[in-house]
């Protein structure tokens, strides 16, 4: 059967895929640039076709809340929202990271700092990939470049939340989440039933269902030692996705005198820079990191080896320069290239800021 | 009489509820919480609830909840456990669930989720037991503070032009559509425990029935925190706290339906 | 194939709808399609403009700083945009309101009468398919039929019967250019 191709924006997407992935709830506020994942779930009615509990909650903080409610029970729940809304969320993220419960979290971000702008923005790097809330932890974070990534990063970002029972975030941004382009869904799945949830989640808080002992979902251990412990688990499983769940996408590097290193939506406009710069006989090879975290520190070494420059393009003010820069150390001069405050660089922009750095020095 | 003579199931006066665990609480003496766990032990072993009750823990001195009473629990961030309880009800609609909060968790850092699950009628079950402090951090002021009461944060006792009313949370969630039972109880006496009984019971069967939110306030003492022993804590409670919260029920609405 | 289209004008103008007709018809027709909007309050009678790419193959950025066709609404976006159509592109906007029509000799310049026509129509609101109509005549990157289907899908059911009157209001726009 032939694919069927839709025409959507990215948050559109998000919502669709949710629902496809048979995630059983989705619990968001409203907030610019990703209100249509809410509006287009609500449109859907899912809870009358799959049972997806879907809800309007009164604050990002609550959102976050009924997520981490919902994953102790060992249901696939997610919420999303704009940068100052997951700002508000970091608490509940560290709850849910310090609980090892999986979620997927979107963060559709916008510029700041503040209420800052409504426009696209990268300015929750450090956010995202640092750690966020308070505590030792990470978030498995996803950055689409497409709409259709946008899609499947639904179903990637719970399948590895679900692995590893980490949350996980898809880092999009304002481009992304309102351009519409063609996208195919993933089919529909059925939601787990309830004796799956059991055997995948013996963990879960689902009532103590056949005298079994009770399960508790907690985040407190007031024994130092024991806390130790807790701590050092966490930190054996994000050596194992680091080891396991690096994910990138490498365009003309084979011949590339200087590399351009960018993630999500902006990649797409380093790869026009990219290709105009080809016409005029200079050679630059992208690098896009699909994980933020963990970071593809070794792919960038080994691109980097015979290039000139490295140009970091985000829009930001520099963040992910600073794990660009640990890849390759000193061995190769690295710069960065980027707008801020929603403004987002064009093509031509970028392969002006590369030329300036590297070529015509 | 020997002592063998006397230990006879026949003569055996009282249980331990089956669902309270043998863990030793870490409740001071003179605490509230201890009896309210019992209660709820006891409502849902009677209630058969024992694998349909799922709880939620606040942050303040009933953290631990989970070590006592024998059913599955989430221990939610400060103040949030009504917004854990909307989601674990509305993914598990068969089930009961209950929020077991203090004053501190719930009418401060947690009135937005608190007022939402009332408004949206969520069918769970919110316990707030109110003793007018921050038992777990030292005793600091809440917002349910009587005036003039001495806290850490309120050495010279609290003053309203300062620091505020003290809230009748009960009476603002009464005046939201979405709940349908509503009431204040106390269990420093025998009748009182039956009477906080009978309320925790029948916001149960609430939940069960999916009738919405029922909130259950239990006026309680903190003698560490009030610096006082556990016997004049009741009796300051009735004193003072009887006359800003006044106990008995403030909405119910199998009776003005 | 490749033309890379900037739509510009007032909020409420049309502006976002039109180049999402575009898009859909785009999809009709297999091409290779990005939709990018200016979103926010500058939908609600701000300034307004729509990034459309459309492809036979695909697309990288869907942000870009010059454009092969601009359909400019209002004097501001002619302002803001007259200078980033690429030389031998295609500029087409309203007179209607324009007090500094374009002077550039580089590309080519198609005034479409288009709020003058909408008036002789007596339908306000396919304006911005009478000019989506002259630049389905200077671009036939898609036919007026995927168009019509396009419509089918851009619109809610609930404005399907408004579907034949927007065909009538592309075929008078395609008139208009001559």
């Amino acid at each position: 059967m032939k694919d069927e191709i839709k025409l959507m924006k990215g948050n559109e997407a998000i919502a669709h895929a949710a629902i496809r992935y048979g995630a059983d709830g989705y619990f968001g506020y409203p907030i610019t640039p990703q209100s249509e994942v809410l509006e287009t779930l609500e449109a859907l009615m899912p809870w009358d076709s799959t049972g997806m509990v879907v809800l309007q909650a009164e604050s990002e903080v609550s959102s976050i809340n009924m997520v981490y409610g919902g994953a102790a029970t060992g249901k696939a729940v997610m919420t999303s929202s704009s940068s100052p809304g997951v700002s508000l969320m970091q608490e509940g993220i560290s709850y849910l990271a310090a609980s090892e419960l999986p979620a997927l979290i979107v963060n559709v971000m916008r510029g700041g700092p503040g209420l800052g702008t409504i426009h696209p923005s990268q300015s929750d790097y450090f956010q995202a990939t640092k750690g966020g809330g308070h505590g030792d932890y990470h978030l498995i974070v996803l950055a689409p470049s497409t709409v259709q990534e946008m899609a499947d990063f639904v179903a990637l970002g719970f399948d590895l939340a679900f692995k590893y029972r980490t949350p996980s975030m898809i880092l999009a941004d304002g481009i992304v989440g309102q351009m519409m382009e063609k996208v195919v869904l993933p089919p529909q799945r059925p939601r787990r039933t309830a004796e799956q949830i059991k055997e995948q989640c013996p963990w879960a808080v689902t009532g103590r269902e056949g005298g079994r002992k009770r399960n508790v979902v907690t985040s407190l251990e007031l024994d130092s030692a024991v806390m130790e412990k807790n701590n050092e688990r966490f930190q054996r499983t994000y050596r194992e996705i680091e080891n396991n769940e690096v994910r990138f996408e490498a365009r003309f590097t084979e011949d590339a005198d200087y590399l351009i290193v960018a993630f999500g939506s902006i990649a797409r406009i380093c790869l026009k820079a990219i290709e105009d710069a080809r016409k005029e006989g200079i050679k630059i090879g992208l690098i896009r990191p699909i994980t933020l975290w963990p970071f593809p520190y070794d792919a960038i070494r080994d691109a980097a080896r015979n290039v000139k420059g490295i140009l970091c393009v985000e829009i930001n003010a520099g963040q992910m320069i600073e794990d660009v820069r640990l890849a390759v150390s000193d061995s190769v001069p690295v710069r960065h290239f980027g707008r801020m405050g929603g403004i987002v660089p064009n093509p031509q922009e970028v392969l002006d800021a590369l030329k300036k750095d590297f070529i015509n020095k | 009489m020997k002592r063998e003579d006397i230990i006879k199931p026949e003569n055996k006066v009282y249980s331990r509820p089956r669902l309270l665990d043998d863990n030793i609480m870490h409740y001071c003496p003179g605490c509230s919480h201890g009896v309210v766990h019992k209660i709820v032990a006891e409502v849902i072993e009677e209630l058969g609830l024992e694998e349909d009750a799922i709880g939620i823990a606040p942050v303040g001195c009933a953290v631990f909840a989970y070590n006592y009473i024998d059913c599955d629990w989430v221990e939610a961030a400060h103040g949030r456990a009504p917004a854990l309880a909307t989601a674990v009800s509305r993914l598990h609609p068969e089930k009961v669930v209950f929020t077991y909060q203090g004053d501190g968790d719930l009418a401060a850092i947690g009135t937005a989720e608190t007022i939402h699950a009332c408004t949206r009628g969520e069918n769970i079950v919110i316990i707030m037991i109110n003793n007018g402090i921050y038992g777990m951090t030292g005793g600091q002021m809440s917002p349910c503070t009587l005036e003039g009461a001495k806290t850490a944060t309120t050495p010279y006792g609290r003053r309203i032009d300062l620091n505020g009313f003290p809230l009748r949370v009960g009476n603002v969630v009464s005046i939201l559509d979405g709940t349908c039972y509503v009431t204040r109880q106390a269990v420093h006496t025998t009748a009182a425990v039956r009477k906080a009984k009978n309320a925790i019971r029948k916001a149960f069967l609430n939940a069960r029935a999916k009738k919405g939110t029922s909130f259950v306030e239990i006026v309680g003492t903190c003698s560490s925190g009030w610096k006082m022993s556990p016997e004049k804590s009741n009796k300051w409670m009735e004193e003072n706290m009887f006359a800003h919260y006044p106990l008995g029920d403030i909405k119910d609405t199998d009776k003005t339906e | 194939m490749k033309d890379e289209i900037i739509i510009a004008g007032f909020g409420g103008q049309g502006v976002l709808s039109m180049g999402k007709i575009l898009a859909y018809a785009a999809l009709e027709n297999d091409l290779e399609v990005t939709w990018m909007p200016s979103y926010g309050p500058e939908q609600r009678g701000g300034t307004a403009n729509v990034t459309v790419i459309l492809s036979d193959e695909p697309i990288s950025s869907p942000v870009l700083d010059t454009f092969d066709t601009a359909v400019i609404l209002n004097q501001q976006s002619l302002d803001k945009f007259e200078s980033k159509v690429k030389p031998g592109g295609v500029l087409i906007y309203d007179p209607y309101g324009i007090h500094h029509a374009p002077t550039r000799t580089d590309i080519t310049v198609v005034p479409v009468e288009a709020m003058e026509a909408t008036i002789e129509m007596g339908q306000a609101k396919s304006y911005n398919m009478i000019l989506l109509g002259a630049l389905l005549k200077m671009r036939p990157d898609v036919p007026v039929e995927a168009v019509v289907r396009g419509l089918k899908k851009a619109l809610p059911e609930r404005h399907h019967h408004l579907i034949p009157v927007n065909e009538a209001a592309i075929r008078r726009g395609m008139e208009l250019v001559h």
